[in-house]
């Protein structure tokens, strides 16, 4: 297990003050200075020498993208965006760093802008979180109090930071549509190119990063590169927090090394397996969006991003959702299908049209009212909507199908063949809504 | 996507309180010149809130005019979130996550109660108390199944809880906001788990301890680069 000395997120659970005076006993705002007096160009090297993925989901190595920031242009000034739009059904991380180590994430944002020739930073927290955001504000201000952030403050780079907020839309997780959001427009993907990085929020340099990716940077940096790499199977390092959901016995989030087998990580933090380690059915290793895993292949996996893509499902934001053997999993499914369709922006035909078609199918599979070989026809109907659109939406959509196909063929033909023999054995039927 | 529209019975004008007007105009300073039209979705917001939590046609005019933007784009946005209501909800405004991570820890059933109690979806209680929407994810899934109403999360629900909560919100008596059950946040229950128990990380013993180390792998990196 990580030792407690080596978690980045000490307040993680909100036992301390989020406050300033509290966040500094920790380490926070520590010889921020002296980070900011190695320059540039050492900050950057160091974040790519540390190996740190990308948070929110990607995984894209955060050094790399800070590097492609242009030189700065008085013309069109840099921005930094931190997507606090946390809605990845299962991910509930950024929201305990937002309201219980928030000064954590405001002295990344100093960090990263310095980094990259920004002096003004937005935080684009999703609407829901109402408290958390005035919590992150609360920390804002007092930050701007001690002239630690501010056009004049004691670190000598003028940075001005913004907390802005969402109205409940889960695209505007996606970079572009984030940006969009902010300008005041509806959250819809812009084509890529031109990437943010050259044209972002306002027609300006934009580099858009994850919570959890800024909040890591101030302790990487104090504490090296090395140790942070320290941590995880090579590709894969530093810490993590993962959210553990569903059926185990303790749900709780936790900070733990990369790589972690999923046994330990449970057995560890969550108490086991909901009626033990027998009743496992899948797991949804990182969020809706990556597909499940069967129970054999997942207990002894690492929790990395190249193990997980070996299994063909993926990290995602580490939000675990363990579903224990009582799990009607085409239900499951279905609902996440349902999920899309609601969040499909509406931009891309094969998205607007096939998250509403994929559910209304996987609402039939759920009763088994459908026939066999409706099953290749939504297979391959999920193959044309992936890779089809814009954003990654309508993969996303696609993909907890395909893996329910690839893992639970049986299951759905085994609920049509009991339609089949007993159209009416339902006393009670519910309509799809 | 849903279908939003605008509600057919609307109110004949709308003005923003004194003291949200002030903070209208600190929220547009946000923004660089020109770009006054990011503050759309806060000021919706808070014309929502000032409205009993539903967002009206005037209410949507008026921020148009206020921030230069055509009724359409307002318009847009107001029906594109999914936050802004667009009609009258009830005192107690219940969104429920009915999200896979939810549903596996009993949404359903705590969807039951809401059936019971206030009836369909978007229906207000006679009394005007209560109204209750299924949403999609939250993002407390360590405290599942769990509800918003208006502003709070209410985590950790079960049928049992749940009814006490709408009991108490309906009698007027005080609740307890988040975690239902005792929970400070989304620690391990009921162990509190082994995790961050070590005192040296909240004694200050952790402020400068880096700095040794660090001054000398960059002392060491100078030397190496002068060599």
């Amino acid at each position: 297990m990580l030792a407690d000395r080596d978690r980045i997120f000490t307040n993680l659970y909100g036992f301390q003050s989020p406050g300033l005076k509290a966040a500094q006993m920790r380490g926070a705002w520590d010889g921020t200075k002296h980070l900011l007096d190695r320059g540039k160009d050492w900050i950057i090297s160091e974040m790519k020498a540390s190996g740190l993925r990308g948070r929110g989901g990607a995984g894209f190595p955060t050094g790399l993208k800070w590097s492609f920031m242009p030189k700065p242009d008085p013309a069109r000034p840099s921005y930094l965006v931190v997507n606090a739009d946390e809605s990845e059904p299962g991910t509930c991380k950024d929201r305990e760093i937002m309201r219980n180590d928030p000064h954590l994430l405001v002295e990344g944002c100093m960090i990263a802008s310095f980094a990259m020739g920004a002096h003004a930073c937005y935080i684009y927290v999703r609407g829901e979180y109402i408290h958390e955001r005035e919590r992150l504000q609360a920390a804002v201000d007092e930050a701007y109090e001690a002239k630690l952030i501010g056009k004049d403050n004691v670190h000598g780079w003028p940075f001005d930071l913004y907390v802005h907020h969402g109205a409940g839309a889960y695209i505007c997780g996606e970079e572009t549509a984030l940006l969009e959001s902010l300008e005041g427009k509806k959250g819809m993907p812009r084509m890529k190119p031109p990437f943010p990085a050259n044209m972002g929020l306002y027609g300006c340099p934009t580099t858009v990063n994850n919570v959890e990716s800024i909040a890591v940077a101030p302790t990487i940096l104090r504490r090296g590169a090395s140790w942070f790499s320290s941590f995880g199977a090579p590709n894969n390092v530093g810490t993590k927090l993962f959210c553990v959901s569903g059926h185990v016995n303790t749900p709780c989030n936790v900070e733990e090394a990369m790589s972690i087998p999923f046994r330990e990580l449970i057995d560890r933090h969550c108490g086991g397996i909901r009626g033990g380690w027998d009743n496992l059915l899948a797991v949804i290793p990182g969020g809706s969006s990556v597909r499940c895993v069967p129970a054999e292949q997942i207990i002894d996996c690492p929790m990395d991003f190249d193990s997980l893509s070996k299994l063909k499902s993926g990290l995602g934001t580490a939000a675990v959702i363990v579903m224990d053997k009582s799990t009607d999993i085409i239900r499951a499914i279905a609902r996440l299908s349902y999920f899309y369709k609601h969040e499909s922006c509406g931009q891309c035909t094969p998205c607007r049209e096939g998250t509403g078609w994929m559910w209304r199918v996987m609402e039939r599979m759920v009763e088994g009212r459908a026939q066999k070989r409706e099953i290749d026809m939504l297979l391959d109907v999920s193959k044309q909507i992936e890779g089809h659109t814009i954003c990654a939406l309508g993969d996303a959509a696609a993909w907890p199908i395909q893996g329910l196909i690839t893992h639970f063929r049986g299951e759905i033909e085994k609920r049509i063949d009991q339609y089949a023999a007993n159209p009416h054995s339902d006393p009670v039927r519910i309509a799809a809504e | 996507m849903t279908v939003r529209r605008l509600a057919e019975k609307q109110p004949a004008s709308f003005e923003f309180t004194a003291e949200n007007k002030a903070w209208a105009e600190k929220e547009i300073a946000k923004y660089p010149q020109g770009r006054q039209a990011s503050a759309v979705i806060p000021l919706l917001w808070r014309a929502q809130a000032q409205n009993d939590y539903w967002v009206t046609k005037p209410a949507i005019e008026k921020i148009a005019e206020m921030l230069g933007m055509p009724y359409i784009r307002v318009l847009e946005i107001a029906t594109f979130y999914s936050m802004f209501n667009l009609e009258p909800v009830g005192r107690h405004f219940i969104q429920l996550c009915g999200t896979t991570p939810c549903e596996l820890r009993g949404a359903n059933a705590i969807k039951d109660v809401c059936r019971s109690r206030i009836g369909d979806q978007r229906h207000v209680t006679p009394d005007g108390n209560f109204s209750w929407l299924e949403v999609e994810c939250l993002g407390a899934c360590c405290n599942a199944p769990m509800v918003q109403i208006n502003d709070d999360y209410y985590e950790d629900l079960t049928p049992e809880n749940f009814n006490k909560l709408l009991d108490d919100l309906a009698a007027g008596r005080p609740v307890q906001k988040g975690s239902q059950v005792g929970r400070i946040s989304s620690e391990p229950e009921p162990a509190k788990g082994d995790t961050l128990l070590d005192p040296a990380l909240y004694d200050g013993s952790v402020v400068g301890a880096w700095r040794k180390r660090f001054d000398e792998s960059m002392a060491a990196a100078a030397a190496a680069e002068k060599k």
